[in-house]
């Protein structure tokens, strides 16, 4: 059983890794970024293709999955998202998913459609025991890596000044623009960087959740779900969220494995009954 | 000719519902291309019959988005559940008689769509788009977990429809498929048309421009909200009831994203708030489809993509003035041709 | 006299402010009362609390004696009860004829028909006419809402309100955003009402509420400060020191 909320806990904060991003520019710039999850396929491709046949090592193709998800985040960002801050819910949803169309399709085509797997070393392979807990290598540096980015995250939001910038653009954009804050350049930077986290968290996850060109539709549901159930205006929300659907759905799988699926769903839905407006209305009432 | 004040005020309340002459164009059109094949012209009942069950669906969608203001980005859940439902009475035997078997699909359609239309009363446009997307990956995922039942991943097999009305069997050509389609989307047609321009439907558009003004002067928001859901449920059960029917075959794919997605697309190319939008839209998009998976059979989804991104580019707003526009232009050069015809009322093509 | 409309210390809470606080007020049959204030004193807020747009964090509101607190707001509306919004709050794509069509069917009974067509039916048509006639809207009536100008949309406001045929009327400061020359024709309609209609009324304009009002209640930040005839407010120093800001022992 411990092994479970282990295997869950890894499932969880490497949701929580793919998913912060999305909430961050869904609180901050009130868009639905449905291609995120693009974003985190680019990052698990590239890293691929370093790895297995760029003999790069995988330990060094994990921050370049970062920096090159973050680039193509904040070249998409300046080129074509900026066009579609101002409009509806709705038309930001439907341009995202154009996004993700286009993406599938053109990774089928380039890489062609089936599922992929990135060459782990040898140090990474295997299991351990631990006081009678089956320690997966794999899952444990999963558990590390994205510990140490929250740790990361939470320290840079509120002990840096881009944090402090960020948190004041969050708020009230207006009234931090009036402040002299360079909201434009904020939403540049954290877009291109909650991309970033994403390739990151796709490179990472490429093992367990799988890597194919459908990879962006199959898991939108699950950042969906973070966002929703975490909120958008913190990110200890989306963290306490992704382990509780990380460890609901291992053990959901596991224990119950007709229904295991229906259990994130019924949360989400039990969510968004019980705090309809709650989870996606700002502070400021915007 | 002075009519009182009156009877010029009822003439003006009644303007919207009156036939235009441009609407039976359209459907004289329709009528005519059930002969198309006997003109010689390329057979293309198949397509046809597509086009027919996907305006239906369409249609669906524009009375809860074009009439009262919902978006939904999860309607394949009723479509699924219709098709499923068709399919399932044919397989079993337990409705053979392909029209009833089609009532009790929309029906089992609606029940589903009752139950979830307290998830949209409330909550912001996002909530619902998000509830509607949980809800149909729910039916996706039921029907994936029981394929002793729909089939799984490979779909239903085995559905043999029987005769319409026990005289009319399906033939490989599509002919009979089409006229079946052609007469279920009339009629439902006809349906919607008469409730849009009911009291009830002009309430609808008073809780879709100010729910909030709308409760004060008594109407019952929520309950007018549940109605209309219920019954578009019901449609978009019909129509997948018809995909069933017509193909013989429900997969899981019924439930998919893409099948919502590529329904707000048909609304969006042709316009909502006017009821002709989902038929024009499914015309043009299943033509588009067709010819760009005849370029490009393996990655057709890119392309439509690409159409998504460049209609919001552009402006939905516009797309739907475009329609809009050369509907009040077809209008205006066939008042000129035929003079003293009805006259014109609000034009149509306003999107969400 | 009868009570038209009371309530039992009312009370609202926004976080931790309380924008309304024990607000006890008691309108009689008939009566036209008048409800005045500094800005955010929670006026408005009050008229949301008794039309049910919001629930009360606790207190009792009596329709005609009955206990309406937790009644749905468009039930309240089938009580009796009508009101205006301070900003215009109409349906820009119907006409007027339209829109007053609607209550008008709704307080029928007939609208929720989805059979019949609009403009069939001639008891709701007459009707239209007669209420866009008194309120001078019959020369706007097939205008779409959102092109008439600000005046119209002003009457036409009330005579949406009043096509409800309401026992009891909440008028939010039916003046406001008014152009001079065209308030006159909005402070005649309101002296208009009939008088078997209660009217509750919210507004800045003093000489409107001096001429209209047979009693004023004063709402200063969420709690009611006087209640009583306007020879007795006017006089009051208290009222002054909040209006004008005088200290108590100017």
């Amino acid at each position: 059983m411990l092994t479970i909320l282990f295997d869950g806990v890894a499932y969880g904060m490497l949701l929580f890794v793919l998913a912060c991003g999305l909430s961050v520019t869904l609180g901050l710039m009130n868009f639905v970024n449905l291609a995120h999850g693009a974003f985190a396929m680019a990052g698990g491709y590239i890293t691929l293709v370093l790895v297995n046949r760029a003999g790069v090592p995988f330990f060094a193709g994990l921050p370049i999955a970062f920096i090159a998800s973050a680039l193509l985040g904040a070249l998409f960002e300046r080129t074509l998202y900026v066009h579609v801050y101002g409009k509806s819910h709705l038309d930001q949803v439907l341009f995202t998913i154009g996004l993700v169309f286009m993406s599938v399709a053109a990774v089928d085509y380039v890489m062609g459609s089936q599922q992929v797997f990135i060459q782990l070393p040898d140090v990474l392979q295997g299991r351990f025991d631990l006081f009678g807990i089956g320690v997966g290598r794999y899952r444990l540096l999963i558990i590390v890596v994205c510990g140490l980015l929250t740790i990361g995250l939470q320290l840079m939001l509120s002990g840096t000044r881009f944090g402090s910038r960020l948190r004041a653009s969050v708020d009230d954009a207006r009234v931090a623009r009036g402040l002299g804050i360079n909201v434009n350049a904020v939403f540049a930077l954290t877009f291109a960087f909650g991309s970033g986290l994403a390739g990151l968290g796709g490179a990472l996850g490429a093992e367990i959740l799988g890597l194919d060109p459908t990879f962006p539709l199959k898991y939108m549901v699950y950042f969906l779900i973070v966002v929703t159930v975490g909120g958008t205006s913190s990110i200890t929300g989306p963290f306490v969220a992704s382990l509780l659907i990380g460890i609901a759905d291992v053990a959901g799988k596991y224990y119950v494995p007709k229904f295991g699926a229906f259990v994130i769903y019924t949360i989400m839905i039990i969510m968004l009954i019980l705090r309809p407006q709650g989870l996606f209305a700002r502070a400021t009432g915007k | 000719m002075a009519r009182s004040l009156l009877e010029e005020a009822a003439h003006r309340l009644a303007t919207r519902a009156r036939w235009r002459p441009l609407e039976y164009v359209f459907w004289l059109a329709a009528l005519a291309s059930v002969w198309h094949g006997a003109l010689h012209l390329p057979e293309r009942y198949l397509i046809l019959t597509e086009v027919a069950w996907l305006a239906l669906f369409a249609l669906s969608l524009d009375l809860i988005l074009g009439y009262a203001g919902i978006i939904s980005l999860g309607h394949a859940a009723f479509f699924g559940l219709g098709a499923y439902a068709a399919a399932l009475l044919a397989k079993y035997g337990i409705v053979t008689e392909p029209v009833l078997a089609l009532v009790v699909s929309g029906l089992i359609a609606s029940v589903l769509g009752f139950a979830t239309s307290f998830l949209v009363l409330r909550g912001s446009d996002l909530t619902r788009l998000m509830v509607t997307l949980g809800v149909a990956l729910i039916m996706r995922e039921i029907a994936n977990q029981i394929p002793e039942l729909t089939g799984g991943a490979d779909g239903l097999q085995g559905v043999v429809i029987a005769p319409i009305l026990g005289l009319f069997e399906f033939d490989i050509f599509g002919h009979v498929s089409y006229v079946y389609c052609l007469i279920v989307l009339f009629v439902l047609f006809l349906l919607a048309r008469r409730i849009v321009y009911s009291p009830f439907g002009l309430s609808l558009r008073a809780v879709k421009g100010n729910p909030l003004r709308a409760a004060s002067i008594g109407i019952s928001v929520n309950a007018r909200l549940v109605a209309i859901y219920t019954l578009s449920a019901f449609y978009a059960g019909v129509a997948g009831a018809l995909l069933a029917q017509t193909q013989a075959f429900a997969s899981l794919e019924v439930f998919s994203l893409e099948r919502s997605a590529d329904l707000l697309l048909v609304l969006i190319i042709g316009g909502t708030g006017y009821l002709y939008g989902g038929l024009i839209g499914a015309l043009i998009f299943k033509l588009m489809q067709d010819w760009i998976a005849n370029l490009t059979p393996q990655y057709w989804q890119f392309w439509i993509g690409l159409v998504l991104v460049l209609i919001v580019l552009v402006g939905r707003e516009r797309i739907g003035q475009w329609t809009g526009g050369l509907w009040l232009l077809a209008e205006r050069a066939f008042r000129r041709a035929a003079p003293g015809t009805a006259s014109l009322a609000a034009p149509p093509g306003k999107g969400h | 006299m009868p009570v038209a409309l009371e309530t039992q210390g009312l009370v609202k809470h926004f976080g931790g402010i309380a924008a309304v606080n024990n607000v006890s007020l008691r309108i009689e049959k008939g009566a036209r009362h008048a409800l005045i204030g500094p800005n955010g004193a929670g006026k408005t807020t009050v008229i949301n609390l008794l039309t049910g747009v919001l629930r009360p964090s606790s207190g009792r509101i009596l329709l005609d004696g009955a206990d309406v607190t937790a009644l749905e707001a468009y039930k309240r509306v089938r009580r009796g009860l009508a009101r205006t919004f301070q900003i215009n709050q109409l349906f820009l794509d119907l006409t007027p004829l339209e829109t007053v069509g609607l209550a008008i069917s709704e307080r029928m009974g007939a609208g929720n028909n989805w059979w019949r067509l609009v403009g069939t039916n001639p008891a709701v048509t007459a009707e239209i006419v007669e209420i866009l006639g008194r309120f001078n809207l019959t020369d706007v009536m097939y205008e779409r809402t959102g092109h008439l100008p600000y005046g119209k949309q002003r009457l036409l406001e009330i005579a949406l309100a009043i096509a409800c045929r309401p026992n009891v009327l909440l008028l939010d400061e039916p003046a406001a955003g008014v152009p001079e020359d065209e308030r006159h024709e909005i402070l005649a309609t309101v002296a208009a009402l009939p008088k078997d209609v209660t009217v509750l009324l919210i507004e800045h304009d003093m000489d409107l509420v001096f001429a209209f009002a047979d009693r004023i209640s004063v709402l200063v930040n969420g709690t009611l400060f006087v209640d009583g005839a306007p020879d007795e407010v006017a006089r009051d120093p208290r009222v002054k020191a909040v209006y004008l800001g005088e200290s108590l022992d100017a």
